[in-house]
């Protein structure tokens, strides 16, 4: 994975809330046997609409998603995530998840980071004229008017997507504990 | 010994590695896989060089793409699937399968049906046991008292190769329906009542346990739709203590223990319940008896009301978000405020997916179908067993028959309608009432409208052309 400490530019401000994972990528398109080539079709339903932020090109190739509570919710494809890193977009902004999207998001170096919503509202206006920028390291989401909102992590996780480190890797490492709980429970 | 609910006493017997921030390596003893959410996991092993850790405790079948029409012929060969991305994802499954030495159920074989319909029928699933597959609706398996959840394709990496996963402890978050249900009323009636209470995002970070006389007294059928929906609540798993009824369904399954094995499991197996004075993080209590048949007017299944209800104002929404949501659903559904739901009439009917296609399903469904027919109005009615041995099952009590008699195609084994990634599809503009598990926008197909309903219910629908309130049927 290509570690990632910050990210800054255009970032669409969708916004709405309960945003899931057939809106983000269709069925239609979950019949690869790959990984790449699924940001076009993200956010079909949405493009379809007319003066939607995807169509709209100051924020064409933005890197950065701005969403309402609840983003991600539904299934458990991980094409959402594929999608949307396919697309370019490196990290959304968000008051919540769903907690496999936020799992499938991270383990593809998106950074999913969660802000309140009052938050949300005022990154969603800068957003429309202005670029935002997400800053792992100091763990803190900034706007070109000094705006400077502060967002926790799972350290873990913060870890992993600055290292661009493999999750399995570290697993393995474990190997020894795993055979021990296998013995020592018969499974 | 503090008191621990259920899910703390599965989680803590399956804690490999404790890290210091609260994470743990938490040891999966079940994985389901299926065809659309693992060729890149399989790619990723063979990138990195890597083996299936324990393809023994690994199981594959077929089921999101498969189409759900005959899959052979007249003298026994497999037909081909005509769409070319379908048939290369169920190769690649077949490939993998083999070059890794994962069991798999093939696409014609009797016991082949959709992974949470597999699981629990095959006894595959076990209380107590951590199940994961790269579905959100892996849910289901916490009906019989398993810790269970989707996962995403790089999870499925990650078990294949470790047979665990690195996991936060969820919060819990304690259902309680006490009371007995109404005439008519099912166990997808209770799940829509307790997704309506919570919300869509309402359970999120939690693990759901399902307690309360009203769960207990509830068939392992029911138990699993109830469970299944625990994710439309946000809620990763769902939980119901295992006890006799758990047992009975379990016994003779063809993977579950024999013998004295099987006294053995049973024994532990009674231990698995939440202590007395555990404390849960949440509770929320539903009076059982004030539950109706139910209908989904939005693309939310959150939004729900009672089938004699209407179609909500979405300026009535104190929240602006929901509002919105509802004024765009309503757009999309082309339904207005203050409509009653019965008089919206549905052209498709589908009575099928992991929430409602086992046999209980079925059979509840043919109760209202007998001796009525499909309503003109309705285009297409699809009845979809969960798996082959419940089609079989109800062929054997004739249920085929009662339902082609009434005008209702009777499928192959498959997700089929539930996702519109096969050639069952809901077509643009139209109106379907469904047994699955969410009416998102365009999940039945694009442009599709989806009503979420019990198998009664969407069997009312079927032979009146509208959402009609079963218990006049009855
Ligand atoms: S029936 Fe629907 S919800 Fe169930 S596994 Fe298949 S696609 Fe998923």
């Amino acid at each position: 994975m290509t570690p990632v400490r910050t990210v800054h530019g255009r970032a669409y401000p969708l916004g709405r809330a309960n945003v899931d994972t057939d809106v983000i990528i269709g069925a239609a398109h979950l019949k690869t046997t790959g990984r790449a080539g699924l940001g076009v079709h993200a956010f079909e339903t949405i493009r379809r609409g007319p003066g939607n932020v995807f169509a709209d090109p100051a924020f064409a190739g933005a890197p950065i998603l701005i969403a309402g509570d609840n983003f991600g919710c539904g299934s458990s494809r991980e094409h959402a995530a594929w999608a949307l890193a396919d697309m370019g977009v490196q990290a959304v902004i968000a008051p919540s998840f769903s907690d496999i999207f936020a799992g499938n998001a991270f383990k593809n170096g998106l950074v999913a980071v969660v802000l309140p919503q009052p938050v949300v509202d005022r990154l969603l206006e800068v957003a429309r004229e202005q670029p935002i920028g997400v800053d792992l390291e100091t763990m803190t989401v900034t706007t070109p008017f000094q705006d400077r909102f502060a967002f926790a992590m799972d350290p873990f996780r913060r870890e992993c997507l600055m290292g661009g480190l493999d999750e399995i890797a570290l697993t393995l490492a474990s190997a020894a504990a795993i055979d021990a709980y296998e013995r020592r429970t018969g499974t | 010994m503090t008191p621990r609910t259920l899910y703390e006493k599965i989680w803590d017997a399956h804690v490999v590695e404790r890290r210091t921030d609260g994470t743990c390596l938490i040891y999966i003893d079940r994985h389901l896989v299926h065809e659309v959410t693992s060729p890149q996991a399989f790619e990723g092993l063979r990138a990195a060089g890597r083996l299936v850790r324990r393809p023994d405790l690994t199981l594959a079948v077929a089921d999101h793409n498969l189409p759900t029409t005959a899959r052979i012929d007249a003298r026994g060969r497999r037909l081909p699937i005509a769409d070319p991305a379908g048939a290369e994802q169920l190769a690649a499954l077949e490939a993998n399968v083999a070059e890794f030495g994962v069991p798999y159920i093939q696409a014609t074989a009797p016991e082949q049906g959709i992974v949470h319909v597999v699981g629990p029928e095959q006894g595959f699933t076990l209380p107590g046991t951590t199940v994961v597959c790269g579905d959100s609706h892996t849910a289901a398996h916490g009906a019989l008292g398993a810790l269970a959840f989707g996962i995403g394709t790089s999870e499925v990496e990650h078990v294949l190769a470790t047979q665990t996963l690195l996991l936060k402890p969820s919060r819990t978050l304690e259902v309680r329906a006490d009371g007995g249900l109404g005439f008519g009323v099912s166990a997808k009636d209770v799940a829509l009542a307790v997704i309506g209470r919570l919300g869509a995002a309402g359970g999120t970070g939690h693990v759901i346990e399902y307690r309360g006389d009203a769960f207990a007294a509830m068939s392992v059928e029911g138990r699993l739709t109830v469970a299944n929906m625990s994710i439309e609540a946000g809620a990763r798993s769902g939980l119901f203590a295992p006890d006799e009824k758990t047992f009975a369904y379990l016994q003779g399954r063809p993977m579950a223990p024999a013998g004295a094995a099987w006294d053995a499991a049973v024994e532990r197996w009674r231990e698995l319940r939440t202590d007395e004075d555990a404390p849960f993080d949440r509770s929320v209590r539903i009076d059982a008896a004030t539950i109706a048949p139910s209908v989904t007017w939005g693309t939310s299944p959150e939004d729900v009301v009672p089938i004699t209800g209407v179609v909500p104002d979405p300026d009535d929404f104190a929240d602006p978000a929901k509002r919105e949501a509802a004024r765009a659903a309503l757009a999309y559904m082309g339904l207005s405020p203050g409509e009653r739901l019965q008089d919206v009439g549905v052209e498709h009917v589908f009575i099928g997916s992991c929430t409602n296609s086992r046999i209980e399903d079925l059979r509840d469904a043919a109760r209202v179908v007998r001796g009525r027919r499909l309503d003109p109005r309705i285009k297409q009615a699809l009845v979809v067993p969960g798996s082959g041995l419940v089609k079989r099952q109800a062929e054997a009590e004739r249920l085929d028959r009662v339902f082609a008699e009434a005008g209702f195609e009777w499928r192959e084994p498959g997700c089929s309608m539930c996702l519109a990634m096969n050639p069952d599809k809901v077509p643009p503009g139209e109106r379907c009432a469904s047994t699955s598990n969410r009416n998102f926008v365009g999940r039945q197909g694009p442009g599709a409208r989806t009503h979420l309903l019990s198998p009664a219910m969407a069997a009312a629908a079927a032979v009146t052309g509208r959402p009609a309130d079963v218990r006049e049927l009855l």
